[in-house]
């Protein structure tokens, strides 16, 4: 056997032994008939409250992807339609960053005057948690949806504007040199030599961003309420469905691997060698 | 001085000091160089290391601006980088995240912007083709390319852009001597059928011997000066396996060896900085004309580099016969 199949199968082997110690130490729910009269009384809230099997998260699972879309009312939205939510509001700001960090990015980068005026105020921004900026964007924007895309703008555009600056900055001097020669003017120089010199370094704070940009939107989502995938975590918990809760938190981890892998392969094609 | 129709570069006073970081005085890398190129000539400049030859080629490139002093080109004063003047620098020519090709390419579409691409594809392929590249080389990217192949390329787009001057900065200098050789045979070749004028940057006597018409001696730094110019009287097509046994090739060879080793330190220490008598041309030498004397310039290092601070005017020293 090949070492290419060999870790791919100790994966598989580990989650099977994970998955079946926590499936038999975890007693089995009693039936309706078996409960006294007490446990009756309570509306089996008890047993519920009890962390499931991973067969029942699997039924979950199974039931709700093969129904994703549906939408019964405010406290009851299919999983598709929570992650739609929470996306929506992630690219809206991630992307609303992007559009100010890059250009910036590039002028920082570019000047050591402009790198030298907005340093302070940079590192003085970045290590704001982002949610602390939450209850002065509810107060100024009045409107939870445009706060919670305020915050996701707000924690994306930090790593970005500086990985911008810093891969600018350090284009080596020698290929700006080159296009000086061949007398490119600066907007052709930033775009044929700058850019892709710098772009393996950008990639890599527009990767570092959306990650925060997914790990911030969850925990936004639960102070702002309504709809999104970190809503439907705390509106489940609320239910006591601690099936549902766990299985919102293995969709929000495949969704935000899935966010990083994009970034990853954008940042495979855009690597080069010296 | 004449400065006939056939000159292309000449180069007056040109003097570059960097500021001490510490505000002392200046440090003054050269003083007053002044020499020029002719069309088609291919120039070396030898010189100890931190002399400041690079600091040169770059003020000839328009990369960098001099303190003092000019560089005019066809007429006009040299100020800014320009497709006239196309440059290889030693390391670092390439963009690597282009293929060979490509990276000729983004030379020949600066140069000829109005061509189509297939016109800009098949001009780069040529050139690429002369330097020995093709057959599926040319897609790769410069990291996938040996050290030679790398300064082939660059080569290429250097002359694929057809400019009036070809600054080339140490384009061998990474390189063992088994590949320099081909490349070196390489240029040769390529330069030949063109009428390229070249100034090339170089550490190796042979090298410089090989390609050039003329070499450029510099004094050690600081306050250097271009102190010599060897004119090399070894007829060309010139072959690497036979130059050396042409009777001039090891009176030009001592003499130039001789110079990097007593006379580039000997002119650096006589300096004085405030005397205004300092001769600012080199010297024009030809040690290769009379190669029967063998005992050429051993012994009288010192009163010929006294000679070198009276002579003013670029005279022909033929270094053998004495004066
Ligand atoms: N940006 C700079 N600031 C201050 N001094 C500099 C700067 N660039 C070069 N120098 C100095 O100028 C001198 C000449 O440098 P230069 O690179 O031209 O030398 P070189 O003759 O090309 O040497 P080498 O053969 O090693 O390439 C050196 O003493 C160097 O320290
Ligand atoms: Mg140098």
């Amino acid at each position: 056997m090949t070492s290419t199949f060999k870790a791919p199968l100790l994966s598989l082997i580990l989650l099977t032994v994970l998955l079946g110690t926590w499936e038999l130490f975890t007693p089995a729910v009693k039936s309706a008939e078996n409960m006294t009269e007490y446990e009756l009384l309570m509306g089996g809230a008890s047993e519920e409250a009890r962390v499931p099997p991973p067969s029942a998260i699997f039924v979950k699972a199974f039931e709700e992807i093969s129904d994703p879309f549906y939408d019964n009312g405010p406290n009851d939205k299919g999983i598709g339609i929570q992650i739609a939510y929470s996306l929506y509001r992630v690219l809206t700001g991630y992307l609303m960053a992007a559009l100010i960090a890059l250009p910036v990015g590039f002028l920082i980068g570019m000047s050591s005057l402009a790198y030298k005026t907005l340093d302070p105020f940079i590192q003085v921004l970045k290590p704001i948690s982002p949610l602390a900026w939450m209850p002065l964007a509810l107060f100024i924007i009045q409107d939870s949806e445009a706060s919670a895309i305020f915050v996701i703008f707000i924690c994306s555009i930090w790593p970005m504007l500086i990985n911008t600056a810093f891969g600018v900055a350090n284009v080596r001097n020698d290929w700006v040199n080159v296009a000086r020669t061949h007398e490119l003017g600066n907007l052709r120089t930033a775009l044929t030599v700058i850019l892709p010199a710098a772009a393996p370094t950008i990639i890599t704070g527009m990767r570092i961003s959306i990650g925060i940009a997914w790990l911030v939107i969850v925990a936004a989502e639960m102070l702002v309420g309504g709809t999104g995938i970190g809503y439907y975590v705390w509106n489940e918990w609320n239910n006591l469905d601690l099936t549902s809760v766990i299985f919102s938190i293995m969709v929000i981890g495949v969704v935000g691997m899935l966010l990083d892998r994009f970034f990853a392969s954008v940042q495979s094609a855009v690597e080069y060698q010296e | 001085m004449e400065s006939s129709k056939d000159t292309l570069l000449e180069i007056q006073n040109l003097t570059r000091r960097y500021p001490s970081p510490d505000g002392d005085e200046p440090l003054t890398v050269f003083e007053n160089a002044s020499f020029e190129i002719k069309k088609g000539e291919f120039v070396c400049i030898i010189g100890h290391s931190g002399c400041g030859k690079s600091t040169i080629l770059n003020v000839l490139a328009g990369l960098d601006t001099a303190t003092s002093g000019a560089v005019i080109m066809d007429g006009q004063e040299v100020n800014g980088p320009s497709l006239d003047r196309g440059v290889v620098f030693q390391n670092y020519s390439l963009l690597p995240w282009m293929s060979a090709l490509k990276n000729v390419m983004f030379g020949v579409k600066a140069r000829f912007p109005k061509w189509t691409r297939k016109q800009v594809r098949d001009h780069s392929y040529k050139h690429l083709k002369m330097v020995g590249l093709g057959e599926g080389a040319e897609l790769r990217k410069p990291s996938q390319l040996s050290g030679g192949m790398r300064q082939r390329v660059s080569i290429a787009r250097a002359f694929a852009i057809q400019p009036k001057l070809l600054l080339l900065d140490e384009p061998f200098g990474a390189l063992d001597a088994l590949t320099r050789g081909t490349i070196q045979d390489e240029l040769i070749r390529v330069w030949s059928g063109s009428d390229q004028t070249v100034f090339m940057i170089t550490h190796d006597v042979d090298e410089a011997i090989l390609l050039a018409d003329r070499i450029l001696l510099m004094s050690n730094g600081p306050y250097a000066t271009v102190a010599e110019s060897v004119e090399i009287d070894i007829p060309r097509p010139r072959k690497r396996a036979d130059i050396i046994h042409h009777p001039a090739y090891y009176t030009i060879r001592n003499h130039l060896v001789e110079f990097l080793t007593t006379r580039s330190k000997l002119i650096a220490e006589q300096y004085d900085s405030t005397s205004d008598t300092r001769n600012t041309r080199p010297i024009s030498v030809r040690p290769g004309l009379s190669t029967e004397d063998s005992k050429a310039d051993t012994d009288d290092a010192p009163s010929f580099t006294n000679d070198l601070s009276v002579e003013t005017d670029s005279p022909t020293l033929n270094i053998a016969t004495g004066h």
